[in-house]
């Protein structure tokens, strides 16, 4: 099988590529195992201090919604983060206290939403706190195994049933001016958010849950749709295990599925992930790129790994693989000419593009430019 | 009555402090125990939890060997929600000598313990993850069990006695009338607040840091701190102990427990100042698996969990350096036949396996000065359940270890909690693969919940993260380096700590 671009990795980085590179013409095709880190997104660009247009457009084209106000955000545990740019689901709030009273609202059975620490932290920023916990008969079922009781069950559950908590919560309300709820809503569509805003007679805000994030699968479903509209071929549940590299140029990858049709493309984009997604590997004698063998910057005693201070910068996340100016890989100090690294791979090494979903976005953008400048169709 | 006054008070909330308390608190006496952080810090809780056969020590420490294998019976009996009694194996490698065997199953033999020589192949078969090419093999009664509960087990029974503990407290002085201790003055860690309390008698049985208690009662004991480290892996590969059959040495025991196993040790003497922070090198750690697969080779590529490290409470007999020939045997001393100092007694040496035997001995000695004629009952009675399993029930907080929300408002109810680290000791929750990475800030929610302050639960949460950090960091690569990296975004960009 041949296409212009193979993209291997399926988050944030692989899609932007290979929805610009439709969107410039290209054929392509992305090879995703499945999981990536949108399943643990924030909701929140934080190194994206100012919205690139084409960031806004390429969401908009996928009916994702994102707004860009300066402010805070509130945080799981009641703390606030300065915020710019978000996903609907996130309130951008002018400041931290943002009303007078607030009513904190968790679900019984659901312990990955955590409204006495949000309590707590609302109540030092001086507004007064109520909390509740709503039983919902909607829940039962899922309760029943309790392993099940994690956010992407409770908002596939609310997604038919976010009427009831509505009702609830209305019911509930005293004088409260503003209401918390967690980010369980809207799996399959935003649009709930925008009816449940808008039946509470209070402003209502959501704050995170543990992972995986509601928002973020749905931004991951939305983008995977918007890709394949525009004619993109989607390997989901597939990894690549070898590739094919001559005189510096890759030739073509071979995937776990697809046996012997090997890939074949003009150029690829490589958007495997880090550590979690195993973009990187490491083992005890160093950090490894496990299909192309990339050069992979890195400290070369284990012991500088690691910070022993958790909350320290850790510099194993700092280690990325090399590229050059255009962001192509180096492998032996040498830039194979038609492969590209973007997104967490780079760890990082690439500090102009930032961290996170910003450098997802960022690196992907400078590749696909890349990509059509070298190949003019 | 003043409740300050006792008739026995006892310092260190490790086993052998829970067992002595246990052990006076049936006999009738009025008891506190006093600790300075939580209940199994030292080296209660970070050794390979190997129920020994005394095996082990037959060769060299007969001794120690006939008092393990008696206990070890005697656990079987009355810890056995504590207890799996899987059997354990020596085995003997080509680059081994096949002769020591037969002085080693001598020695077991004599010592009372039941070593029956097998055919490798037999081995193989009743152990499939042992080095395929084993030359010799024993099989001998161990077994491996939860230090964790049976310490929090055996302070629970003492409370059912009526005892008293006080957890995050520190003693700070002795109160002495002459030549005999009346009492100690503490000093409440995390509060600040200064208490007195008195007795007639007064347990020394810190392990380790017993040599500072013992200093601050005007005494000295010579100890010997000598350092093991041990990994704990992801799986659980082995079903039997699997031993080395030769001298002791580095890393050659692996003991299964629950879903995991550990391997270990190393012996190193370390300066007595290093006893507060010990953790394992690389060097141990590269040593620990190379070693390790030689007793079961899976282990090469088996998932780490965590390294750590303990400190023997061995007392210094000779100029050993590795302390490896120093007995591991029990010292009880009465201070008053040793130094005059009346009302004080000493408890250490000795080990895991022996801290029931340790505690009847200093009780004994409780009950001399105090003239307390009751007899030892700790050897046939059992003790009791730390959760209720009818109350085990609710949502689940920790997927690893399948620890919920029943589990872990009966240990905040009964089993004095007031950190995650506590909570841990008790339940397990945060022991497992996640390793907190999920469980944790559920955890914290609840105790947040239980004692009220948000605020303290906060900084909490942040020093059980900090100490899960530190044992998974001297092996962070593979899979741990995933989990550490998905556990780095959830706690720092997700939830904002």
């Amino acid at each position: 099988m041949r296409f212009d671009s193979v993209i291997i990795g399926g988050g944030l980085a692989g899609l932007t590529a290979g929805i610009s590179l439709q969107q410039g013409g290209r054929s392509t095709a992305i090879v995703s195992t499945g999981q990536n880190a949108l399943h643990f997104f924030s909701g929140c660009f934080e190194s994206l201090q100012e919205p690139p247009q084409r960031l806004l457009d390429l969401f908009a084209g996928a009916g994702i919604r994102v707004h860009y106000e300066e402010g805070v955000r509130l945080m799981p545990l009641g703390t606030f983060r300065p915020a710019a740019l978000a996903l609907e689901d996130i309130d951008l709030l002018p400041a931290p206290c943002f009303a007078g009273k607030v009513l904190v609202v968790g679900f019984s059975g659901f312990q990955d939403f955590f409204p006495g620490f949000l309590a707590d932290g609302l109540a030092k920023q001086g507004m007064a706190c109520r909390t509740v916990q709503l039983e919902l008969p909607e829940l039962e079922k899922i309760r029943l195994s309790p392993s099940e009781v994690r956010s992407v069950q409770v908002a596939r559950t609310l997604d038919r049933s976010w009427g009831r908590v509505v009702r609830e919560v209305v019911r509930l309300l005293e004088d409260e001016d503003a209401v918390v709820l967690p980010q369980v809503f809207g799996l399959q569509d935003a649009s709930v958010l925008k009816y449940i805003r808008e039946g509470i007679p209070a402003r209502v805000v959501f704050a995170g849950t543990l992972p995986p994030s509601v928002p973020g699968i749905r931004t991951q479903m939305l983008l995977k749709r918007r890709y394949e509209e525009l004619g993109g071929t989607f390997l989901g549940g597939d990894e690549v295990v070898s590739a094919h590299v001559h005189e510096g140029v890759v030739h073509s990858v071979a995937t776990r599925n697809l046996d012997s049709h090997r890939l074949e493309a003009g150029s690829f984009l490589l958007a495997s992930g880090a550590y979690f997604s195993k973009g990187l590997t490491a083992n005890p004698f160093g950090i490894t790129e496990p299909v192309f063998g990339l050069d992979v910057e890195q400290a070369a005693d284990r012991g500088d790994w690691y910070d022993p201070d958790f909350a320290a910068d850790q510099p194993y996340l700092q280690f990325g693989v090399r590229t050059d100016a255009a962001l192509h890989a180096l492998r032996d100090g040498r830039p194979l000419a038609n492969l590209y690294a973007i997104g967490s791979i780079l760890g990082a090494t690439r500090p102009e593009f930032g961290s996170g979903a910003g450098l997802a976005v960022r690196s992907a953008f400078a590749a696909v430019d890349q990509i059509l400048k070298e190949n003019a169709l | 009555m003043n409740t300050q006054e006792f008739d026995v008070i006892i310092i260190g909330g490790g086993i052998t402090g829970a067992g002595t308390q246990r052990d006076c608190a049936m006999r009738g006496l009025r008891t506190l125990l006093i600790e300075r952080s939580d209940i199994a810090t030292g080296a209660t809780g970070r050794n390979h939890g190997l129920l020994h056969s005394g095996a082990r020590y037959a060769v060299n420490d007969p001794e120690s060997a006939a008092e393990c294998i008696r206990e070890n019976k005697i656990l079987r009996q009355i810890a056995a929600q504590c207890v799996e009694p899987t059997d354990g194996l020596f085995i003997t490698l080509p680059e081994d000598d096949l002769g020591y065997q037969k002085t080693f199953v001598e020695a077991c033999r004599r010592a009372g313990i039941d070593a029956e020589v097998i055919d490798p192949a037999l081995a193989r078969r009743l152990e499939p993850s042992v080095n395929a090419d084993l030359i010799g093999a024993v099989r001998v009664p161990d077994g491996s069990v939860d230090p964790f509960r049976l310490c929090a087990a055996n302070m629970l029974d003492a409370k059912l006695h009526g005892g008293q503990v006080r957890l995050q407290t520190e003693v700070t002085g002795f109160i002495r009338e002459g030549d005999a201790i009346r009492g100690v003055h503490t000093r409440n860690v995390r509060t600040g607040q200064e208490e007195d309390f008195y007795a007639p008698v007064t347990v020394n049985a810190c392990g380790i840091w017993g040599q500072r208690i013992a200093s601050l009662a005007g005494v000295s004991i010579g100890m010997f701190p000598s350092k093991g480290a041990l990994l704990i892996f992801a799986h659980r590969i082995n079903n039997m102990v699997i031993n080395r059959c030769r001298k002791p040495a580095n890393a050659d025991i692996l003991v299964p427990g629950e879903t995991v196993c550990v391997i270990g040790t190393t012996s190193t003497r370390i300066p007595f100042e290093e006893c507060d922070r010990v953790a394992a090198t690389p060097e141990e750690v590269d040593l620990l698996i190379s070693e390790g697969a030689k007793l079961s080779p899976a282990l090469a590529s088996t998932r780490i969990l965590r390294a750590y490290a303990g400190v023997r409470p061995l007392v210094s007999a000779d100029d050993d350096p590795s302390g490896r020939n120093i007995s591991r045997g029990i010292v009880c001393l009465d201070h008053e036949g040793r130094d005059g100092l009346k009302g004080f007694i000493t408890i250490t040496g000795g080990k895991l396996m022996t801290y029931r035997l340790m505690a009847e001995m200093a009780t004994d000695a409780v009950c001399r000065k105090l003239g307390v004629d009751k007899r030892c009952a700790t050897a046939t009675t059992p003790l009791p359940a730390l959760i209720e399993p009818s109350n085990g029930k609710g949502a689940l907080i920790c997927e690893c270890e399948n620890v919920t929300a029943g589990k872990i408002a009966q240990a905040l109810d009964r089993l004095e909690v007031s950190t995650l680290t506590d909570l841990r000791r008790r339940t397990r929750v945060g022991m497992g693969t996640c390793q907190g990475g999920l469980c944790a800030c559920r955890a914290a929610d609840l105790l947040a919940q239980a004692n009220g302050c948000v605020e303290r639960e906060r900084a909490d949460l942040a020093d059980f993260m900090q100490e899960r950090w530190k044992g998974n960091y001297p092996i962070g690569w593979g899979d741990m380096l995933r989990e550490a990296e998905y556990t780095q975004w959830v706690y720092k960009h997700v939830l904002g700590l």
